[in-house]
């Protein structure tokens, strides 16, 4: 047993970030062995390009390079950035939105801790406005029999842009669930036919999930449950996110079926596990009361299921984000706790 | 007697166009501002049309300021300015068509611009016709040049041209004039710049811009301020 004083260090932001980066392993793997080493390069090409614009960012705000530089801050944010974009989209546009991130939504207002806005959501909301016809072109997961690309010739085509002779994007193309699902939702489909359409099926090896995709959000939760063991996320952010997310599509899942996806879906599909542990969480975006982050996440949760149902994009925990990040300071104003030792004033009445 | 001296106007000018410009130093009337300057032809027509409003206003509020009674003064001077608005979006209707259904509400609204107002209520109900006339047009032409640089940081960054839509001003022939900066067959287009969002970021750059230029010219008169002083001492 130890004696007092019990002293705790504050755990210096570097390790924070080396745990979350190594959370992130498992999905990256995860996301190579569905959709193909591309993302790798888009990875390495997002890690160079956000700690080139952070060190120029740095020098032109005459701030000490080397301190911040190797916090790792830039380099977590540029993984969560290639993570979110299609895997085989142009390099300019994985260096763009790195820029945007870093340089506009970071440094801007003042760098790390000062940003307002999710960096990399600030990066991925820029390109889905920007680009919507670009940043609907995902390529089919390797599992499905269709074309598909090697490795080498995936990053020849996101450098170059040309793929190899004879084949076109569309025969390798193919909609996310949550696209095809939107598509076909407005096609008056049924949602027998949509659930046995290509996209839903997975490798033989995963028959236990819903698609091949949904891999990858089972890695991402290997990574979140990792990091709440270790600390580094506070429970509540990702458990309210969840269950507000769930608990929309569960209930309206039981009133209508025919409409409306099941929670299952809506949790394997698109950004919702990568949101839930590592986006929803940012400490710097995010309110620091208890109260304030429960009600900020279950409004992330609710307005992500409202964009994916009604809205016009196919996810939407990106903007959802983005809009609750406005609200965080207003959040952490209203739900200051009391004081130790006196109690809680209620029913009290400003300017009176 | 002149109407105005030279050093008179020369203090009109450039406080209206630089230290006391309308969007950049005062932040009045960043609606039309904001909105209309996704381009360089738009952004300098609604320019000039506000100029002229603020010309004709300025001067027939200096005119009448004796007469208008305090209490009575803002709906008199709005509607001199909302009949000249009138006229302007008549005349725009009339000659430029096409660039009129563009602008659309925003010819109309310049009767609501603050900056409008403001400058009557600030300067023209307490000055002579000469000077607010110049102060009207100056403060005028300062927006313009704003709506100028911010259309064309838009357009630029956005589309890749610059004088797009001049064909709406000056008639089909006009086409040719538009300079593609980047070669149309590339089909370049970054939309961020050209939706709002790129106006407040352009914009903010531009404060910052000015802001810069202000500090660095102070610190300067203070370092030569400094040097005076030793050259007196020694």
């Amino acid at each position: 047993m130890r004696t007092s004083p019990h002293l705790i260090k504050p755990t210096p932001l570097q390790v924070v970030m080396l745990k979350v980066a190594v959370a992130l392993l498992p999905g990256i793997a995860a996301y190579a062995w569905v959709f193909g080493a591309g993302i790798l390069l888009q990875i390495l090409l997002a890690t160079v390009t956000a700690l080139a614009t952070e060190a120029a960012c740095l020098k032109l705000r005459n701030y000490p390079i080397k301190p911040f530089i190797t916090d790792g801050s830039a380099i977590v944010t540029a993984w969560l950035l290639a993570l979110s974009l299609p895997p085989l989209s142009s390099w300019w546009m994985v260096v763009l939105a790195t820029v945007i991130a870093i340089g506009l939504a970071k440094h801007l207002y003042g760098g790390l801790g000062q940003n307002p806005f999710n960096p990399a959501m600030v990066g991925f909301a820029v390109m889905m406005v920007s680009f919507p016809a670009q940043m609907s072109r995902w390529n089919a997961p390797l599992s499905l029999p269709s074309v598909d690309l090697t490795s080498w010739q995936q990053i020849g085509y996101i450098l170059s842009g040309h793929l190899p002779q004879g084949l076109s994007f569309d025969t390798l193309a193919s909609a996310t669930p949550l696209d095809s699902v939107k598509t076909a939702l407005l096609q008056q489909h049924s949602m027998s036919d949509i659930f046995s359409g290509a996209i839903f099926q997975s490798a033989d090896c995963l028959s236990f999930l819903p698609s091949s995709v949904a891999l990858i959000a089972v890695a991402y939760l290997l990574g979140g449950l990792y990091l709440l063991q270790q600390r580094i996320i506070a429970w509540p952010l990702p458990v309210a996110f969840l269950t507000v997310l769930l608990g929309m599509s569960g209930l309206f899942h039981l009133i209508n079926p025919a409409q409306y996806t099941s929670p299952a879906f809506h949790l394997l599909s698109g950004a919702a596990v990568l949101g839930a542990f590592f986006i929803v969480t940012d400490p710097v975006t995010a309110p620091t009361t208890l109260r304030g982050r429960l009600i900020y996440a279950a409004l992330i949760g609710l307005l992500t299921w409202l964009i994916r149902t009604f809205g016009g994009y196919p996810d939407g925990v990106a903007f959802a984000v983005l809009i609750m990040n406005i609200a965080a300071p207003f959040l952490d104003q209203y739900t200051q706790p009391a004081v130790f030792g006196r109690k809680p004033q209620r029913g009290v009445k400003h300017g009176h | 007697m002149a109407l105005l001296t030279q050093d008179e106007s020369k203090t009109i000018i450039q406080n209206s166009i630089w230290q006391q410009n309308a969007a950049l130093g005062q932040f009045l009337g960043l609606c039309p501002v904001l909105v209309i300057s996704s381009n360089i032809v738009n952004g300098v027509s609604l320019g000039l049309a506000t100029s002229l409003v603020m010309l004709i206003s300025s001067a027939a509020i200096a005119c009448i300021r004796s007469l208008v009674p305090n209490e009575l003064r803002a709906p008199i001077f709005i509607l001199i300015i909302a009949a000249l608005v009138t006229m302007v979006d008549l005349l725009m209707n009339a000659y430029v068509h096409d660039l009129y259904v563009v602008l659309g509400i925003f010819i109309p609204l310049i009767t609501t611009n603050c900056i409008v107002l403001a400058r009557a209520e600030a300067y023209a109900s307490k000055n002579g016709v000469a000077q607010s006339a110049l102060d009207g047009v100056m403060m005028g032409l300062g927006l313009t040049l704003v709506l100028a640089i911010l259309g064309a940081m838009r357009e630029l960054v956005g589309k890749g041209t610059l004088l797009s839509g001049i064909d709406l001003v000056f008639g089909a022939g006009a086409k040719s004039w538009v300079i593609h900066v980047i070669p149309a067959e590339y089909n370049y287009q970054f939309l961020l710049a050209i939706l709002p969002p790129g106006a407040f970021i352009g914009l903010g750059f531009l404060i910052a811009g000015k802001q810069a230029l202000d500090r660095r010219a102070e610190t300067k008169a203070k370092l030569a301020a400094k040097l005076a002083l030793q050259a007196v001492a020694a």
